[in-house]
């Protein structure tokens, strides 16, 4: 096992990206968690809802495969249900109103020198930054 | 059937790149936004590798008219910086630095996640469920000012 995380970093970006690339070359789309989930959850990507359900059921399936292989993982999440409540309805209407997140304007977006990509990374990177300055520095919560 | 096979194929994939490169771990994430603490810079390492095959993905497609299955490849991106774009992503990253989970990761950690995960997700969900006619109220009154 290589303890160097920066190692399985790269490797795992590879693989990110990689699918991002089969999904643009071979499907023709753009590779958005948040795009791709919200679609059916708003009912806005209906008529391709079963390729929609097909990337989720993936993205689910083999990391819960390789998962129980590798003996757990852990995702280390806070135990506040206050701010776990809190966090995901801001990402999730965060997403939706900027039509993307880290997949779609972080990944797909930034390798095609997309503006919009550039600018809504600048902003989510700096939001997040300021909230661990906030919250895990002044406050002391996360 | 083809298309649901390669999205599913996709979205194994990414699944896989999120658990190997450790951005399901939200002490990870939280590390690398966290810039005057116990700096983490793996996720720089995440990022970087995720673009490169894309950059290259982007050149093909720039040369094809459609996809391998016969879709029309995205348009070009447009140029344009509206207010749901800027409130929009800001709000995302003060979720994403509250809880260390965006959504791709949200959805790959369902199964080991645990309860914390699935209330995450859920919430995620409901968000995005409110989230459209927050987003015509923006337009509106963007296009009125």
């Amino acid at each position: 096992m290589i303890e160097m995380a920066w190692v399985w970093g790269l490797v795992g970006g590879l693989m990110i990206g990689s699918a991002a690339a089969l999904f643009l070359l071979v499907n023709g789309r753009i590779m958005g968690a948040s795009g791709i989930l919200g679609g059916l959850v708003d009912g806005s990507g209906r008529a391709t809802g079963a390729e929609r359900l097909a990337f989720i059921a993936g993205l689910v399936l083999l990391p819960a495969l390789l998962a129980a292989i590798m003996g757990g993982a852990e995702t280390n999440i806070t135990s506040n249900p206050i701010v776990i409540i809190a966090a995901g309805l801001l990402v999730g209407i965060g997403t939706r109103l900027a039509n993307g997140c880290t997949s779609g304007h972080g990944v797909c977006g930034i390798s095609r020198l997309s503006f919009r990509g550039i600018v809504a990374t600048v902003f989510y990177l700096l939001a997040g930054g300021m909230m661990m300055v906030l919250f895990r520095h002044v406050f002391g919560v996360i | 059937m083809q298309r649901n096979i390669f999205a599913f194929l996709s979205g194994a994939l990414f699944g896989a790149g999120l658990l190997v490169s450790g951005m399901v771990d939200t002490t990870k994430v939280q590390g690398w936004l966290d810039v005057f603490g116990d700096w983490d810079p793996t996720l720089a390492f995440v990022l970087g590798g995720a673009i490169l095959p894309m950059a290259v993905a982007w050149r093909i497609a720039a040369r094809r008219r459609t996809a391998l299955l016969g879709d029309t490849m995205p348009a070009p991106p447009t140029t344009q910086i509206g207010p749901n774009l800027v409130i929009g992503s800001v709000l995302f990253g003060m979720g994403w630095g509250l809880a260390g989970l965006c959504p791709g990761p949200a959805m790959a950690s369902l199964s080991f996640g645990g309860w914390g995960g699935m209330l995450f997700l859920a919430a995620m969900m409901a968000g995005m469920y409110v989230a459209p006619p927050i987003r015509q109220q923006i337009d509106r009154r963007t296009a009125q000012a």
